[in-house]
């Protein structure tokens, strides 16, 4: 396990770190030692754009992903009362999980495409007079996609916390005179934080380091930070490319830092 | 608990059935325009009902190769489920114990299921690059899954351990079992089930899995790299006849492995 994990995982990343030091030459890349790769990269507006993009991304799917996850499990552990029937009901919401991403983003073209099933909707009630422009092939589309890939990440963990809630707490709550709202606010909330901080972990390392979906959504128009550094290896440019990555790496283990400060995860499973 | 249910179940119900909604209405309208007519195009309406583009499909592609990457991704997919159950069955075992670095370890696993893929992909292209191996989807592209794999195997074998009762291990030591034979007839059985689980996410983790093996496959592509130089070239039905046809893949591949875990289920009745 440790030497799998050792030479795919922690040699892979000393060697973009490695790289990322690198001179590139037209075709090739050499060892060397030179900033020249951060400089550039620090230096670029362009670095900026797409960080500001991506981040907004990340906030725009984490906040999308968080109330939809939530709600669904909370209607998933508190309301549905069989057990086979919420179990069958949560294993209806993973099942996509395990086929392919790919697939399910394709889907959305009959849907959404200037023909698709949207636009001729909202044409036929008459709620517009043309085809809206910006369903697919925009940030919009990309945004949706990415709910749709990665709401399910936020629903596992936030469920498993919400079954292994004591219940006899939510009733102590109700005795002693909370409202329905508050009991939610006061009771649930606060200890299913730690699904909520393991599914918010999830969803933002996979919306950072995304590059597909962006690319295949927005039609080639948007811009992330996983786009750019798949163009750079498109190119053959990889020490820049690696330097885009160690960049990226910090960020993310930086904001993964930052949500774990609120969550030991080896206690949780 | 009082029976009568309060409205924000209602409420919550129609938000549940159109999140379900939601998840499933893009694949079963592109399941329904894969049997659009000769003459239809990428979107409604439908041009008449056929099989024409699951024909299409079957026959030799102008692009790609898509029976090959189908065997890669079937292949690897095989080879990647066995890894992961045995790597992750040790793994977890060892977990029980405290050894040393098991911390290091555990963070390491975590690492690698948040490190963002392309950094994986990169990676191990560089890395190969340096080391003047070639790239090849069985060697590469097998090790990039299995850090996407693996983390998760681990992950369910923590819960399933945390949710062991020692207490039959115990039992069948006092009744003289050697260590051998109590994980063999004791454990086994008993955690059999969720090593079912674990096969399953091997398998369907490494046959959708795109980023990592995008730089690390080599010559021969996987299905999902195929499906994806298809979409920059392919411009007709024939992209979702594939996609329905690999989703369908996907779901008999579930199903299988959920009769499987049901069946051996029923043959151990855990106390839990």
């Amino acid at each position: 396990m440790t030497l799998i994990l050792s030479f795919f995982l922690l040699l892979p990343v000393i060697a973009i770190f490695a790289v990322s030091f690198w001179q590139s030459t037209a075709y090739s890349y050499s060892p060397a030692f030179i900033f020249e790769n951060y400089e550039f990269l620090l230096s670029s507006p362009v670095t900026l754009s797409v960080y500001i993009k991506t981040l907004m991304f990340t906030g725009i799917t984490w906040a999308c992903c968080l109330l939809i996850g939530f709600t669904v499990a909370y209607f998933l552990a508190f309301h549905v009362r069989s057990l086979p029937i919420q179990i069958g009901l949560f294993l209806l919401c993973t099942v996509p999980f395990w086929t392919s991403n790919i697939i399910r983003m394709i889907s959305w073209i009959p849907f959404l495409g200037r023909n698709g099933i949207a636009n001729n909707t909202l044409l036929e009630l008459g709620l517009i007079d043309k085809p809206l422009e910006w369903l697919l092939f925009s940030d919009f589309a990309v945004i949706l996609a990415f709910v749709h890939l990665f709401t399910l990440f936020m629903i596992v963990p936030i469920f498993n916390s919400m079954m292994r809630l004591d219940r006899s707490l939510i009733e102590a709550a109700v005795d002693a005179g909370a409202s329905g709202w508050q009991v939610l606010c006061n009771v649930i909330i606060p200890l299913t934080k730690p699904g909520i901080m393991i599914g918010s972990i999830f969803v933002i390392t996979l919306v950072m380091g995304d590059f597909i979906t962006v690319r295949f959504m927005s039609g080639g128009q948007s811009a992330s930070v996983g786009r750019v550094i798949s163009n750079e290896i498109a190119l053959l440019q990889y020490p820049a490319a690696s330097a885009s990555a160690v960049i990226l790496l910090l960020t993310v283990l930086i904001m993964i830092g930052i949500l774990l400060r609120f969550v030991d995860i080896r206690k949780e499973l | 608990m009082d029976s009568k249910r309060p409205l924000s179940f209602y409420l919550l119900a129609v938000f549940f059935a159109v999140f379900v909604l939601f998840l499933y209405g893009p694949t079963i309208t592109i399941a329904i325009l894969s049997f659009q007519g000769p003459h239809g195009g990428l979107t409604f309406p439908m041009n008449g009902v056929s099989t024409h583009w699951f024909k299409e499909l079957f026959q030799q592609q102008a692009v790609g190769d898509i029976w090959g990457s189908f065997r890669r991704s079937f292949g690897l997919g095989v080879m990647v489920m066995v890894t992961t159950v045995v790597v992750s069955l040790m793994g977890g075992l060892a977990f029980r114990k405290h050894f040393r670095g098991s911390a290091i370890v555990f963070y390491l696993a975590i690492a690698s299921l948040i490190i963002p893929s392309i950094l994986i992909s990169l990676g191990v292209g560089i890395l190969f690059n340096i080391l003047d191996w070639d790239v090849h989807w069985a060697s590469s592209g097998f090790g990039s899954q299995l850090t996407w794999t693996l983390p998760f195997g681990l992950l369910i074998m923590f819960a399933v351990f945390n949710r062991f009762d020692s207490a039959y291990e115990e039992a069948a030591r006092d009744l003289g079992a050697t260590s051998w034979q109590t994980l063999r007839y004791i454990v086994l059985p008993i955690i059999g089930p969720s090593l079912i689980g674990v096969a399953l996410f091997g398998f369907t983790l490494s046959y959708d899995e795109f980023a990592r093996t995008l730089l690390t496959s080599g010559t021969y592509n996987t299905l999902p790299l195929e499906i994806y130089g298809m979409t920059t070239s392919v411009t007709t039905p024939v992209l979702f006849a594939l996609g329905t046809f690999t989703t369908v893949f996907s779901f008999i591949v579930i199903g299988i492995f959920a009769l499987i875990y049901k069946l051996s289920s029923k043959r151990v009745k855990p106390s839990a």
